[in-house]
């Protein structure tokens, strides 16, 4: 018996993160009926995110494979695991007020988020393809269920029925071509489906190699909402509560697009030749779509939607670079993208109130004269999301547009920034309605932020500017991990 | 008294009297149906069971690779992928029961209340 079927401790260490959330997970389900003050549970979930950011650090001090190939802990690995965690103690701090007004603050859901944020780190550290298929489904299950938590509420259960479905359809496409690349190479291990490659025996099955990556570039475009696979987003991220909206637009897009970046340039990495233009084309749509669609918008979450597809577009230019420059800017564009975002869905969050009766841009009005602080820090992740200068924002579409130029991707590159003009519109737009319009007429009183809210705003908003104004300590990091092992 | 027993049993690794493009071409056939069915249904349950068959589809080609290759690791994913099939359809099956009671209908072009 080989010795090394005993896991060591190294092993258990660099999976340690999604052990304790696992456990944490599923004891808060089924000793829920202890707690009569269902915020603990909250309390208790921040908690252990907390440590699981702890133990991912611990676990980066000694880096490299468990399980046999399965998970690979390195520097992107933790990068991406902390990006997740956070975005999750954020999404905590904003749903807990918002869940107790719908009268629906319960143990499903802290421990439906813990679970949905196991399957999101495993994502991001898995090396292999069925890991990566089981993370991406413990994510993605847990996730349609937040989207339809409040099952009384149509809109609610709209958005979970589409995003169940076109969900499950969109992971069926994966998994079939996981199935003809294992049918091919004899191996899901991201290493060894390159070595395959790389050895040139794959040169008489390169066609059905090719066929099974694209059904796989589905799979994978769908999660992170790429064109022409985008059309959920809207109805999802305008239908789900907004503290879900938030937390589905950060935490499982960067965890997908690590993934994504991952397979793309580790596993086929030898054919990029082949995707390369498969990718342009996606990214210049996607950012086509997501800007020109988001112009004709009125209900803010809707927006902010669609700008989230934009901003999966400049994401896809970082991806269709190929290179480490790339994918560095990619990391960094994700984690500022996780900061702004979440601001601003905070905000709305705060202004839609009970039942979300005020999520159109027009309800926005007069905001800088009830509540000016709000309304300026809603302005700051709005210029973060334009891409104006001493912003987070700005840095991420700086990076990301000259890792395009010096991989000659000029045309994108014009086109993307072209884009980004686009955006400044409807972005400003917003800003417009806060501070020139006055308040609606019998508009109900809106109070002041509650303590999750308000700690949310501010932090994301001093996380903005912070990457803005000192980008570096975080780009290096991005930079020092950006190369994968092969 | 038939003169055939017993039965001699074939010697194991079975000697492959369908070929591995049948399974292939057949595990293709039942992805295509699902993906039409899915595209072209509009009873939600017929859609949800639309996409099982696709499942179902992955799971014939991993074990047929598997069984040609003569690794096991095929059969193993298609446990994984019977495993996490099983959850989507608690999960989704739930879902489905929600909209059911909120809509009173299970048309699929019924359900379009977030458009713009």
């Amino acid at each position: 018996m080989p010795a090394n079927l005993v896991p060591s401790a190294s092993e258990f260490l660099r999976i340690s993160p999604e052990i304790l959330l696992t456990l944490v997970g599923t004891l808060m389900m089924t000793l829920e009926s202890m707690f009569s003050r269902k915020r603990t549970l909250g309390v208790i979930a921040f908690i252990a995110l907390l440590a699981a950011i702890g133990l991912s650090v611990a676990a980066h001090g000694d880096p490299g494979e468990a399980f046999h190939g399965m998970i690979r802990v390195d520097g992107f690995t933790t990068f991406f695991r902390i990006l997740v965690f956070a975005t999750g103690m954020l999404t905590i701090l904003m749903s807990a007020n918002y869940l107790e007004k719908a009268h629906a603050e319960s143990a499903e859901f802290y421990a439906l988020l813990v679970f949905c944020i196991v399957g999101q780190s495993l994502m991001v550290s898995s090396n292999e393809l069925i890991m990566i298929f089981i993370g991406l489904e413990t994510s993605s299950i847990a996730s349609y269920v937040l989207a339809g938590y409040l099952r009384a509420d149509r809109r609610n259960s709209e958005a979970a029925l589409k995003y169940f479905l076109l969900g499950s359809f969109a992971t069926a496409f994966l998994l079939y071509g996981v199935a003809w690349t294992y049918g091919i190479t004899g191996t899901t291990n991201l290493s060894a489906i390159r070595q395959f490659l790389l050895g040139g025996q794959g040169s008489e099955s390169a066609l059905l190699l090719l066929a099974a990556a694209a059904l796989m570039f589905v799979g994978f475009a769908f999660k992170v909402s790429a064109a022409p696979f985008q059309m959920w987003a809207p109805d999802v991220y305008q239908g789900a509560p907004a503290p879900v909206s938030a937390f589905l637009s950060a935490g499982p897009k960067a965890a997908a697009f690590a993934m994504f970046f991952r397979v793309a340039l580790t596993a086929f990495e030898p054919i990029k030749g082949n995707w390369e233009p498969l990718l342009w084309a996606s990214a210049l749509a996607t950012m086509v779509i997501g800007n020109f669609a988001a112009l004709r918008q009125t209900n803010i979450k809707r927006l902010l939607a669609y700008s989230s597809i934009a901003h999966a577009g400049y994401v896809m230019v970082a991806l269709t670079t190929a290179s480490e420059t790339g994918t560095a800017a990619a990391m960094f564009y994700l984690a500022a993208y996780a900061a702004m975002n979440l601001g601003a869905f905070a905000v709305v969050t705060h202004v839609a109130r009970r039942g979300e009766r005020y999520v159109e841009v027009n309800d926005m009005a007069g905001l800088s004269i009830r509540q000016p602080a709000t309304a300026a820090l809603l302005t700051i992740f709005l210029l973060s999301l334009i891409g104006v200068p001493l912003t987070g924002g700005f840095f991420g579409k700086f990076y990301i547009f000259k890792a395009a130029l010096d991989a000659n991707l000029v045309w994108l590159t014009v086109l993307g920034l072209l884009n980004s003009a686009v955006a400044a519109y409807y972005y400003l737009r917003i800003v417009v309605v806060m501070y020139m319009q006055p308040p609606a007429e019998g508009d109900t009183v809106l109070e002041s932020p509650s303590a999750g809210i308000a700690v949310t705003i501010w932090a994301t908003a001093v996380a903005t500017v912070l990457l803005g104004v000192l980008p570096g300590f975080v780009l290096d990091f991005a930079g020092r991990s950006a190369g994968f092992a092969r | 008294m038939p003169s055939e027993f017993p039965i001699p049993i074939p010697p194991l690794p079975l000697p492959e009297a369908v070929p591995l493009a049948w399974y292939l071409i057949l595990s293709a056939i039942l992805f295509s149906l699902g993906v039409a069915g899915f595209l072209f249904r509009r009873n939600i349950i017929t859609v949800f069971m639309s996409i099982e068959l696709m499942l179902n589809a992955v799971n014939l080609t991993f074990v047929a690779f598997s069984y040609h290759l003569k690794s096991v690791d095929g059969h193993i994913f298609s446990f994984f992928v019977m495993v996490i099939a099983a959850a989507e359809a608690a999960v989704g099956l739930a879902i489905i029961l929600t909209v059911f009671r909120n809509r009173q209908t299970l048309e699929i072009d019924e359900v379009s209340s977030l458009k713009l």
